[in-house]
């Protein structure tokens, strides 16, 4: 059963992380989309129509492959987690119910306006139709954050003696007190990526001597919004966020931090490895006192750590949640200091001449990606050992009746499918990117 | 309440038959009402802004099964794995088949994504109408409603089925048929001559065996499931479905003989409504029948949720399907009439 159980999560795992590489892209593209069709409808230039039009294809490929990854999402609350289906469906449901008659429909309906119909459509009409776009693809993560929220911070149901979970209040489900921040915080992790992966583009443009007028709008656009919103990512959604840990999952915040002994004016570790034999940290380098500062706003404040909880509350992982909670805050500072960088290269306007910071930002497109995805390692680990927090343990809702060999059949065939699907991803994308924004690209467009 | 909500679900699987049916069936028939590359691309074009949103109606039902009837998600998501992840394989080919094709032109690229896109449609269709079968004929659930299917064992209908037996091979077929007369119909109706010509004879050449198909499958329905003729003996206005089914393909086969397309696929649509609503209204109120023993059986009872989350629901279920039903209109006025192969292009 262990290792059945272990498969049942590493499938959900796997199949989610590699959605969400494009769901995450999707999100952020279709607000820079929209700030570049509004540019267009206000200056009336050609050019930003026409950077719109190249994204838009970009976002299509991108599109494409989330929809169809997302569908075995929806799937897998069934096959995968049938217990876990049958005691939360009455309330989860409910939200993603609601995705599919709010969010999908009206993603599906103007994404297909926004691709095939600018030439049917006024200038309006289109910059509106990717107005809705936005919108209706930053709904679908609403319901989706109100799902996840509600199984790390369940509220507004009560409990049947059965163990099912019925909907008590659906005003507490959508308003969930958890939901709010973490999803101003993930929304901004979108715009980070569309952001990077924009200005990356630009500066490959600049640095080939390609499509130089867009180079310069794609690094500029890019830059301005990844690092406005990585600094929102900060302040005030990430400290936020961590209230609400240090609040209601006490336990996780110990484990992310790899704090093991409870203490007065708590130390950050900036590095160091998790020993779970000798229950410590190795190598740490420590900001002494810090996280007592963050979390109470007080520098001497008591921190709980690992040793305040029984063992059978802690999250299983500890040293992968560590390391993703570490990995996603690294790789934010990081992400604020290239972008104060580029404002100061921008402002002084040096940017589009420094071929030195040009490569930088080329070759920070991968990291929002990994970023993002430790950021919700950090979400779901941290939540372990629960499926719903406090409520029901991750290792009492998987399908007891799949075998492992079911289940690995399945694993190994998605794994197969999704490496196609990376594969035609990068090979199209490529392709676009070498034929860029200009209008003799047309012909292989369809 | 429970009622309400069963047929709510059934409507969405109506819907979702009806609109994904024609893309599903287009797909199907793509390689035999087009013969050139013009065609195929016709024909790829008249679902190119529709097939997304239409697939959507799958994810929507399935999202309102799951909250309303959560047991039986649970339950029949778990059971039918193995089908249900070939499934999501198939979903994931089609889409990236009818999105990445165009790309690239050329000579092996193109075929390749037509062969996938034509193979993942008609498979589909044929698990969806699988299926339909295994409801219809029930699951060995255990007592706690928990059961797990192969994906074949002995081929018969007996106590330890499979997902596929003689019955639910024989109901994927015909949902093949089906599908490929609706989506045929839908070509003939969204093209030009001459793909919409062929389109049209291959609707002619399907709707016999569509006729065919379906009085078997009725008949041995009848004796696989004994409490669909129970239910019709006890409630005889559920006919009303039965002849709204088979009025519709009477009426698709004047309307297509008389040359309109639009009639003769709206017949169709009358046609599949007709089944799907027969289909719940004789399993009504089972949603998931047990072969092991009847009191294990799956109902709208013991599988719903609790009350307030079911009234509450049809707060935001009604204005949402409104608004879907302007989108809906809204893109299809949009793109009306036949497909024009110039006006093309992102």
């Amino acid at each position: 059963m262990e290792s059945a159980l272990g498969l049942h999560r590493f499938h959900f795992a796997f199949t989610v992380t590699f959605h969400y590489v494009f769901a995450q892209l999707s999100m952020g593209l279709a607000l820079l989309i929209f700030i570049l069709k509004t540019l267009g409808l206000r200056t009336g230039r050609d050019h930003y129509d026409r950077a719109a039009r190249f994204w838009i294809r970009i976002f299509a490929i991108t599109f494409a492959i989330g929809v169809v990854t997302g569908i075995p999402m929806e799937f897998q609350f069934g096959t995968n987690w049938s217990r876990f289906a049958r005691a939360a469906g009455g309330v989860i449901g409910q939200t993603l119910a609601m995705e599919g008659v709010f969010a999908f429909f009206l993603e599906s309906t103007f994404v297909g306006l926004l691709l095939f119909g600018e030439k049917r459509l006024s200038r309006k009409a289109h910059w509106a139709v990717s107005l809705l776009l936005w919108l209706g693809t930053w709904l679908s993560g609403y319901f989706i954050l109100a799902t996840n929220a509600w199984m790390q911070h369940p509220v507004g149901y009560t409990l049947q003696p059965g163990g099912q979970a019925q909907l008590e209040s659906l005003w507490a489900l959508l308003l969930n007190p958890w939901l709010g921040w973490m999803f101003l915080h993930n929304q901004f992790g979108t715009v980070v990526t569309a952001g990077f992966v924009m200005a990356s583009i630009g500066a490959y443009y600049l640095l080939t001597g390609k499509h130089v007028e867009y180079g310069r709008t794609f690094v500029r656009l890019g830059v301005l919004a990844a690092g406005v919103a990585s600094i929102l990512m900060l302040i005030p959604t990430g400290d936020m966020q961590g209230q609400n840990i240090a609040r209601h999952q006490p336990v996780t915040l110990a484990a992310m931090e790899g704090l093991f002994e409870t203490q007065e004016g708590a130390p950050v570790a900036i590095v160091g490895q998790p020993d779970m034999e000798k229950l410590r940290l190795d190598n740490p380098l420590y900001i002494p006192r810090l996280l007592s500062f963050l979390t109470y706003r007080r520098w001497t404040a008591e921190v709980r750590g690992l040793d305040a909880f029984p063992r059978d509350q802690w999250p299983d992982q500890i040293p992968l949640l560590y390391y993703s909670y570490h990995i996603m805050v690294g790789l934010g500072t990081i992400f604020i200091a290239v972008s104060l960088v580029s404002f100061y290269k921008l402002w002084r306007k040096r940017l589009f001449e420094s071929r030195r910071w040009l490569w930088a930002l080329l070759l920070m497109a991968p990291f929002p990606f990994i970023a993002n995805t430790a950021g919700w390692m950090t979400a779901e680990l941290g939540r372990q050992p629960w499926l719903i927090y406090g409520v029901m343990r991750t290792g009492e809702g998987a399908s007891f009746n799949v075998s492992s060999g079911n289940t690995l059949f399945t694993l190994i065939g998605f794994m197969g499918m999704y490496a196609v699907l990376s594969i035609l991803f990068l090979y199209l994308s490529c392709r676009e990117i070498d034929h860029g924004p200009e209008p003799a690209a047309k012909e292989s467009a369809s | 309440m429970e009622t309400l909500w069963f047929c709510l679900v059934a409507f969405m699987i109506t819907m979702y038959v009806l609109l994904d049916g024609f893309d599903l069936g287009a797909g199907a028939v793509h390689w035999l009402a087009a013969r050139d590359e013009a065609g195929r691309r016709q024909i790829l074009r008249s679902i190119g802004p529709v097939w997304d949103g239409n697939e959507v109606w799958l994810l929507a039902a399935g999202g309102t099964l799951y909250f309303a009837f959560p047991a039986l998600y649970a339950s029949s998501f778990s059971g039918f794995y193995l089908p249900l992840m070939i499934v999501l394989w198939l979903l994931i080919l089609r889409g990236a088949a009818i999105e990445f094709r165009s790309h690239i032109r050329n000579a092996v690229w193109i075929p390749f994504w037509d062969a996938v896109f034509a193979g993942a449609s008609a498979l589909l269709a044929v698990f969806f109408g699988a299926a339909l079968g295994n409801v219809v004929r029930g699951v060995p659930l255990d007592a706690e409603g928990h059961f797990f299917l192969p994906l074949w064992t002995n081929w018969t209908v007996g106590p330890e089925p499979g997902i596929l037996d003689w019955y639910t091979v024989l109901t994927g077929v015909t949902a093949l048929a089906a599908l490929v007369h609706h989506g045929a119909l839908w070509v003939a109706l969204k093209t030009e001559d001459p793909v919409s010509s062929r389109a049209r004879r291959l609707a002619g050449l399907f709707w016999y065996a569509v006729l065919g198909l379906t009085l078997v499958v009725t008949g041995v329905t009848f004796r696989v499931q004994p409490h669909i003729p129970q239910r019709l003996a006890e409630q005889p206005w559920g006919y009303v479905f039965a002849v709204l089914a088979l009025g519709g393909l009477l009426w698709s086969l004047l309307q297509r003989r008389r040359g309109e397309d639009g009639g003769a696929f709206v017949g169709s649509c009358a046609y599949l409504a007709g089944m799907l609503a027969s289909v719940a209204f004789g399993l009504y109120p089972y949603v998931l029948p047990s072969v092991s023993d009847p009191r294990t059986s799956l109902t709208i009872y013991n599988a719903s949720t609790g009350a307030y989350g079911m009234r509450v629901a049809l707060y935001w279920w009604i204005p949402g399907m409104i608004l879907v039903a302007v989108y809906t209109w809204f893109t299809y006025k949009r793109f009306a009439g036949k497909v024009r192969l110039e006006e093309e292009g992102y």
